[in-house]
């Protein structure tokens, strides 16, 4: 499946930056993200939210294999996949989009996806500052007690005084 | 269920279909003779508009961390299996729409677990855009 678009096409609506001050829809704002760039070249989906969390499923497949003769998924996907899941989860937490950069991740690796199956992304923002968002999160293929990854990070707001 | 390296990448080997699949292929080696793998920037690299992804940052640096590894220790003798246990990312700058490199710096090769850093760069090597600090263990091929 291809999902890169031919230059130039469809960039409109999918290339202008999340509207900031609006309420936050995850949902939404995911099929936004993911209609171009990594995140659309991943093929990563909406799976779901709550309050302070968002999760985001990558489907396996074979371009995004680490080792191609056991067709176990490359680690960066993962660490793509969380990325975006706890960036999402800043912003379904402040309610609105506030842009922001990853300042840091740290991945623990604790067991390979199993080849085949779908991974869950779920992410977590448990403190939010006025510049600062940390964040948590896990990757699981099947139960989310039974972990792929394990995350933690932190975000920085480029606009301070909008984060308020 | 397997347990084989989630992440391989070698000399002379075919890039793992991750690798290919976002351009990224061994540009050179540096004066150390570590590999220096290199991406144009393209749509399936981006994040926010205009910049670099940081998931995909974060595995190119893996790659060219694992490439490191594998470098050092075939060096040595050895044919090993890896696995990565940890990474620690710190973004530094923003990635721009420009050519990507990215090189590893092998701390210290214990006979099970490897400590290796990663940076990643754009047109000036003083200027990381990223750093990373990978834990991998290895075993006998």
């Amino acid at each position: 499946m291809n999902r890169d678009l031919p230059p130039g096409a469809d960039q409109g609506e999918a290339r202008q930056p999340i509207p900031a001050g609006l309420a936050f829809d995850p949902a939404r704002v995911t099929k936004m993200l993911t209609r171009y760039g990594h995140g659309g070249w991943l093929g990563m989906r909406y799976h779901g939210h709550g309050e302070d969390w968002v999760e985001l499923a990558l489907p396996w497949r074979e371009e995004l294999v680490g080792v191609a003769a056991t067709g176990v998924l490359a680690s960066g996907p993962i660490i793509s996949l969380m990325d975006n899941a706890t960036s999402l989860s800043v912003w379904t937490r402040r309610g609105t989009f506030t842009p922001q950069v990853t300042v840091d991740l740290r991945v623990d690796y604790v067991r390979a996806a199993v080849p085949g199956r779908t991974v869950i992304g779920r992410g977590e923002c448990y403190k939010l500052t006025r510049n600062i968002a940390f964040v948590r999160g896990v990757a699981y293929d099947q139960h989310l007690e039974d972990p792929v990854a394990h995350v933690v990070g932190t975000f920085m707001t480029l606009d301070g005084a909008a984060a308020g | 269920m397997s347990a084989e390296d989630p992440l391989v990448v070698a000399e002379g080997k075919v890039l793992p279909p991750y690798a290919q699949g976002l351009g990224i292929a061994i540009d050179h080696h540096d004066s150390h003779g570590m590999p220096v793998l290199g991406v144009d920037f393209s749509d399936r690299i981006q994040g926010r508009p205009g910049f670099l992804h940081g998931g995909a940052l974060s595995g190119l640096m893996e790659m060219a961390a694992i490439a490191a590894v594998q470098t050092v220790l075939a060096a040595r003798g050895d044919v090993v299996r890896i696995k990565p246990v940890n990474v620690s990312v710190e973004f530094l700058r923003g990635g721009t729409q420009q050519r990507t490199y990215a090189v590893g710096r092998v701390t210290r090769a214990g006979r099970r677990l490897v400590v290796v850093g990663a940076e990643a760069w754009q047109d000036d090597p003083e200027k990381p855009i990223a750093s990373a600090l990978m834990n991998v263990m290895i075993s006998p091929a």
